[in-house]
């Protein structure tokens, strides 16, 4: 599905990523760790098309398609989806209208009709309800004076109802607590499914107890080091980085 | 220079050879010539068959006029009008200089029309083009005015007014700005053609938005316009002006005067949308628009609320205000207003709290991109008698890019103690960050901005009558198209 060859990346002049590969299939879920600035994020970000993200080397293709080509918003509209480590807030745009607009954009991209506005209530309101939010909050100002572990639900509650092939998850489980952290597997895990795929981006192992992923990738200084099954991440956690030969400041 | 078409231009300097050893006052003429005189203005108060004491009003405004100096304390950089160079009566086009059809009107209006949603019939319309029936728009109007006639509501141009209403007419024309309240405003009282006129009687609920819409067949918009709404004891009328379509216009100049009378627990609703051509992207062309927008609360608990999106023109000085006579009084203020390439606006309100009890709210929306420059300039002034009055302003400034500018100077003087005065600003700017989140989500970058800023002006926008709202919506993200990426 997801394909990144010899992927170099940089920012303001910065090399970030140099010579990164991932492969990953349907059906998959694959979780990225690494230290502090080994370009987690930046991974995320490029994969899904941020400005200032420069592709100096190598490719992104997805489902055959040159994905570099595409502008981010043509990249959402092929089926990726990022969850933010950091979601932002936009004053005075209710989340009911901004995944409405956001729909109606995705499926315009695929030359489909608009959702009717029955059907996307009655969406809406079904998947809040899984994932356990107040319906009031549909109706507050995207991300606007919600609480760190509101803004990661309301992140799940986007992606269920833009329901993705692609799913990257940018640190989505920091600064969550144990039952916030347990809602966000949850809507992680619904994504998952025979034609979909899952990339976790994470810096503790404690979310993969619950997202439990087929491969575990460790990224450092802007290359994947070392690839191995969950394993690989219950070692990290009882070692650390440096067990794994890794300098955790290397960046 | 002034964007007259060459054939208006041939056309009265045809007219103009013909009385080259002096204009006389001759009424059968089309067009007046260029330039400003006693004699031009004696001609316009003709052409309008006007009484008498209107003639000499316009002749009092003149003659202040001439000893006045056009304002330059705003923030404004442009060259100034030359206004012996100004046409100031030329009758409306007549269908043979018209297009025929929409094939002949500029694709670039068209595809704005379209964007706004708005149907054939209407850009036909819109675009002045010469339709022999006006379709459904002469039977709504006619059912309209009929409707209105029963509840005993006037809503006539100024001009019919003068002619049928002339005590209304004397007694408030000018009450509220008078002749020589400013340089532009005593221009516009020495030479408005064009305008409406409004009388809402006592405990009369108005039944319908006005709208200035269905008055468009009858005239061109003129360049100076003067409208005068007066909303009799325990009456209400919502009054719409403008359009969301973009205007085009061939005077470069638009200098109107809006008066509003609110008496005893009468409230008045003004809103507009004001969408003329802003000029091109490197600032050439474009209107200015210079108005002098006031609303006296002449009685107890009255109420006025302005609500304006302010969209177009290459330069707009223009300040609604209200001035809060009656004990109770309120008065409201509701302002977007987005500059976008070399755009300049000065924009904003004045609150003046006379009576006890009164108060007002100021809520200013400014969104600047491009090249272009935001003000908002504001007066909150409290008298000495005004006891326990209140105000909240509160001005948020949006920037697109880093080579616009948004700029506040609010005013405040309170000469009661007991007065609560608030003043709260806000300056943000459409960051990646919010962007990249939108694209992230689907949305195109035009569509991400148009929501963005939709979201920063929503306290705004939802004033807006149900008539506007929705194109004004849209209007929002044409104004700002290219602004990003």
């Amino acid at each position: 599905m997801l394909d990144i060859k010899n992927l170099h990346v940089e920012v303001e002049g910065k090399k970030i990523l140099r010579g990164l590969n991932l492969t990953v299939n349907a059906g998959e879920v694959h979780a990225i760790m690494g230290p502090n600035g080994a370009g987690k994020s930046t991974l995320a970000y490029a994969i899904c098309g941020k400005e200032g993200y420069e592709i100096t080397e190598g490719s992104v293709t997805f489902k055959g398609k040159d994905f570099l080509e595409l502008e981010a918003n043509e990249r959402a509209g092929e089926g990726a989806f990022l969850g933010f480590q950091y979601p932002v807030e936009i004053p005075g745009v209710t989340n009911m209208n901004f995944l409405k607009t956001a729909i109606n954009s995705i499926r315009k991209y695929r030359g489909e009709d608009e959702m009717a506005a029955v059907d996307f209530l009655k969406l809406i309101r079904a998947k809040a309800a899984e994932l356990d939010m107040d319906p009031e909050m549909l109706k507050r100002a995207v991300n606007v004076g919600f609480s760190g572990g509101e803004k990661k639900r309301n992140e799940m509650v986007q992606m269920a109802m833009i329901d993705p092939i692609f799913s990257v998850l940018d640190e989505t489980d920091s600064g969550l607590d144990i039952d916030a952290l347990r809602i966000v597997a949850d809507g992680i895990n619904r994504m998952r499914g025979d034609d979909k795929a899952i990339l976790v981006i994470t810096h503790y192992q404690r979310l993969l107890d619950y997202v439990v992923p087929d491969y575990v990738h460790v990224l450092s200084d802007g290359k994947i080091v070392k690839s191995g099954d969950k394993e690989l991440a219950q070692r990290l956690e009882k070692e650390g980085y440096a067990g794994l030969g890794i300098d955790e400041n290397a960046a | 220079m002034m964007v007259s078409t060459l054939e208006t231009r041939q056309t009265v300097e045809e007219v103009g050879s013909d009385y080259k050893y002096g204009f006389v006052t001759d009424i059968d003429m089309v067009k007046a010539p260029k330039g400003l005189n006693e004699d031009i203005i004696r001609f316009i108060s003709a052409k309008k068959e006007e009484p008498e004491w209107l003639l000499d009003w316009r002749l009092k405004a003149y003659r202040k006029w001439l000893t006045m100096e056009e304002p330059e304390w705003a923030l404004l950089d442009y060259e100034k009008p030359d206004f012996q160079d100004i046409y100031y009566y030329a009758a409306p086009k007549s269908a043979d200089d018209r297009p025929k059809s929409l094939d002949e009107v500029d694709p670039e209006l068209l595809r704005t029309y379209e964007k706004l949603g708005i149907s054939l019939q209407e850009q036909e319309v819109l675009a002045g083009v010469a339709v022999d029936v006006v379709f459904d728009s002469v039977s709504v109007a006619t059912t309209f005015r009929e409707t209105l006639k029963e509840k005993g509501v006037i809503f006539c141009s100024i001009s019919e007014a003068a002619r049928d209403y002339p005590e209304l007419m004397r007694k408030y024309l000018g009450s509220v700005v008078p002749a020589a309240d400013n340089f532009y405003a005593a221009l516009n009282s020495a030479v408005f053609t064009d305008g409406t006129f409004v009388y809402i009687p006592k405990g009369v609920r108005c039944p319908m938005e006005l709208s200035t819409y269905f008055r468009i067949n009858e005239a061109n918009t003129g360049q100076f316009e003067r409208t005068l709404i007066i909303a009799d004891d325990e009456s209400y009328v919502s009054y719409l002006e403008g359009c969301t379509a973009p205007m085009r216009d061939e005077n470069q100049l638009h200098a109107a005067v809006v008066e509003i009378v609110v008496l005893e627990e009468a409230e008045v609703k003004y809103s507009t949308v004001q969408n003329w051509y802003p000029g091109d992207k490197d600032g050439n062309g474009g209107i200015y628009n210079f108005v002098t927008k006031r609303a006296a609360c002449r009685g107890t608990n009255s109420k006025v609320s302005w609500t304006q999106v302010e969209t177009g023109s290459a330069v707009t000085w223009k300040y609604p205000s209200c001035i809060l006579q009656g004990d109770g009084s309120v008065g409201e203020f509701y302002s977007v207003a987005i500059t976008n390439n070399y755009q300049q606006a000065d924009t904003g309100t004045k609150m003046i709290h006379i009576g006890k009890n009164t108060s007002s709210t100021i809520i200013s929306k400014g969104i600047s991109a491009g090249k272009a420059q935001n003000v908002y300039r504001g007066l909150v002034r409290v008298l000495p008698n005004a006891e326990n009055t209140r105000n909240f302003t509160q001005c948020d400034s949006l920037l697109i890019g880093d080579e616009c500018g948004a700029h506040t100077v609010p005013y405040i003087e309170t000469k009661n103690p007991t007065a609560q005065v608030e003043h709260e600003a806000t300056t943000s700017k459409i960051s990646e960050e919010q962007l990249f989140y939108c694209l992230q989500r689907g949305l195109d970058v035009e569509e991400s901005v148009s929501l963005i800023v939709n979201g920063f002006c929503k306290e705004v926008m939802q004033q807006l009558p149900m008539e506007f709202a929705v194109e004004a919506q849209k209007l929002l993200g044409i104004s700002l198209e290219g602004s990003v990426g």
